[in-house]
């Protein structure tokens, strides 16, 4: 009998052990961009407080940006941002959901750089839209940084740019991201 | 029921417990795995579009490191008709600097047309309103300020003194963003004059004020700021100070268009000098003009 409360007992353990290795951060770059082109003064902040999990057996991922954590260079802008963009304070985080797809591509074990597509949903100012992009994975002494780039459409996330900063701020926010991971332990 | 029996259900149960909480973990929420965040003790910012509600000071601060260029008009009053053309004809005015040090400490100083004033302040927040971990309901600010006239001496042949050109205020400003769109304050304010017309008249004038914030839309909001002045002689021709106005804003600017029944635009002008009455329609259209430039860049870049 004791056999048997044993074998079950390891069993249990052996399929908690087998949870699928993750990676995360909790110091993750988002760097945003919407100046207009012929703008005199630049518009884009960053974010350095960024959330950021990898799966690395099922290769999802997910991202939480909250909203004040981004920096800008004036003060005016930064309060702007916050109180008539993205409304910070009815809409405190942003977040993104999604997949690797080709993730079977990428050894963790190995030492590399591997280029991958990542699709998700991008959660932001209450509204949620699908988004593709490509992106870099990079391993390194049991390391990983993911880095990507792309586009998104303000009026996608039914953020409005007045007429009187038209010139100044672009209709769409060119986005980077760049983390660099660690093993998720427990 | 003998014990090993026992004890087998239980490492059953815990089995089964273990596993169904293994097969969870392919579809789970990633972002828990990090564990819930603490909210952080947060400062509630925007409780004002700016420093002044109209005339009175706002329980809001410069952003640490800007200037505040602030063009104010008051015109003539309404009730002039059309040969003034409702007042518009006439106009006074204050330009005024204020630049923000910390986030709860700022300096400003300005001159007006009336009675070619000039006058400063330091206003300084021991307590900020804030949320999460360690919150604080109220803001609690504290003005000193003095002004100091610059017309010439009344009667030049008596002996006059300097000092006489001057008075000091002192104000508290006790306010609450309550709502992301409602903010309201209190600024109980004293008024030091050390020369005064009358002698009826007090040195230290004592006042209640109130003011607030009702924002319509994402850049429009309503103001209202008012004062009760106290200890005023029953006979005075001066009225209590108040102001109702929008404030607009437009990216850069925020223009701030009031109607108020006084002509003053520093504490001791607006607080003890205001003898429009509202019941008479003898009130002004009045415009303040706020541009905040950054003097000092944050740095958002990495070195």
């Amino acid at each position: 009998m004791k056999k048997i409360i044993l074998l079950l007992v390891a069993s249990a353990i052996l399929a908690t052990g087998s949870y699928a290795q993750k990676y995360f951060t909790k110091t993750g770059k988002v760097n945003f961009d919407a100046t207009s082109s012929g703008s005199p003064e630049k518009i884009e902040g960053v974010n350095r407080t960024v959330t950021c999990v990898v799966d690395a057996k099922t290769g999802n991922m997910q991202f939480a940006v909250l909203m004040k954590g981004f920096e800008f260079e004036r003060a005016l802008m930064e309060e702007h941002f916050n109180e008539n963009y993205v409304e910070s304070d009815k809409f405190p985080k942003a977040e993104f959901k999604g997949n690797i797809a080709n993730n079977d591509k990428v050894s963790y074990a190995k030492d590399g750089t591997y280029t991958v597509t990542v699709k998700g949903k991008l959660t932001m100012h209450g509204e949620t839209k699908d988004v593709e992009t490509e992106g870099k994975i990079t391993i390194q002494s049991g390391k990983v940084s993911a880095a990507a780039d792309f586009q998104v459409l303000l009026s996608d996330y039914k953020i409005s740019i007045p007429g009187l900063v038209a010139d100044k701020v672009s209709k769409s926010a060119k986005i980077s991201v760049s983390c660099s991971l660690e093993a998720l332990k427990g | 029921m003998n014990k090993k029996n026992q004890l087998l259900r239980i490492a059953i149960v815990l089995t089964g417990i273990l596993y169904v909480e293994s097969l969870r973990a392919q579809e789970e929420d990633l972002l828990k795995l990090l564990g819930e965040e603490k909210p952080k003790k947060e400062i509630v910012k925007n409780a004002f579009k700016s420093p002044r509600v109209i005339n009175g000071h706002s329980m809001e601060f410069l952003r640490p490191g800007t200037m505040d260029f602030r063009i104010l008009h008051r015109f003539g009053q309404l009730d002039q008709g059309y040969d003034n053309f409702f007042g518009l004809d006439q106009a006074s005015m204050r330009m005024g600097f204020d630049f923000g040090i910390l986030k709860n400490l700022m300096v400003g100083f300005g001159r007006s047309t009336y009675r070619k004033e000039l006058d400063g302040y330091i206003k300084y927040a021991p307590f900020l309103q804030s949320t999460g971990k360690g919150a604080f309901p109220f803001t609690i600010a504290l003005v000193s300020g003095m002004t100091m006239d610059g017309l010439p001496w009344a009667d030049p042949t008596r002996k006059n003194f300097f000092t006489s050109r001057l008075a000091y205020y002192f104000q508290t400003i006790i306010g609450r963003k309550i709502t992301e769109g409602l903010t309201l304050q209190l600024m109980p304010t004293m008024v030091h004059k050390n020369l005064v017309q009358l002698a009826s008249e007090s040195n230290n004038i004592y006042s209640v004020g109130v003011g607030g914030r009702l924002r319509l839309s994402r850049r429009v909001s309503l103001t209202c700021d008012y004062f009760h002045v106290y200890n005023r002689p029953k006979d005075s021709e001066y009225q209590d100070p108040l102001s109702v106005g929008f404030d607009i804003e437009t990216g850069g600017h925020v223009f701030q268009l009031h109607f108020s029944n006084s002509t003053g635009m520093n504490e001791r002008a607006f607080i003890t000098e205001t003898t429009g009455r509202w019941d008479k329609t003898e009130i002004r259209f009045g415009f303040n003009l706020s541009r905040v430039f950054q003097i000092k860049k944050k740095k958002t870049k990495e070195k």
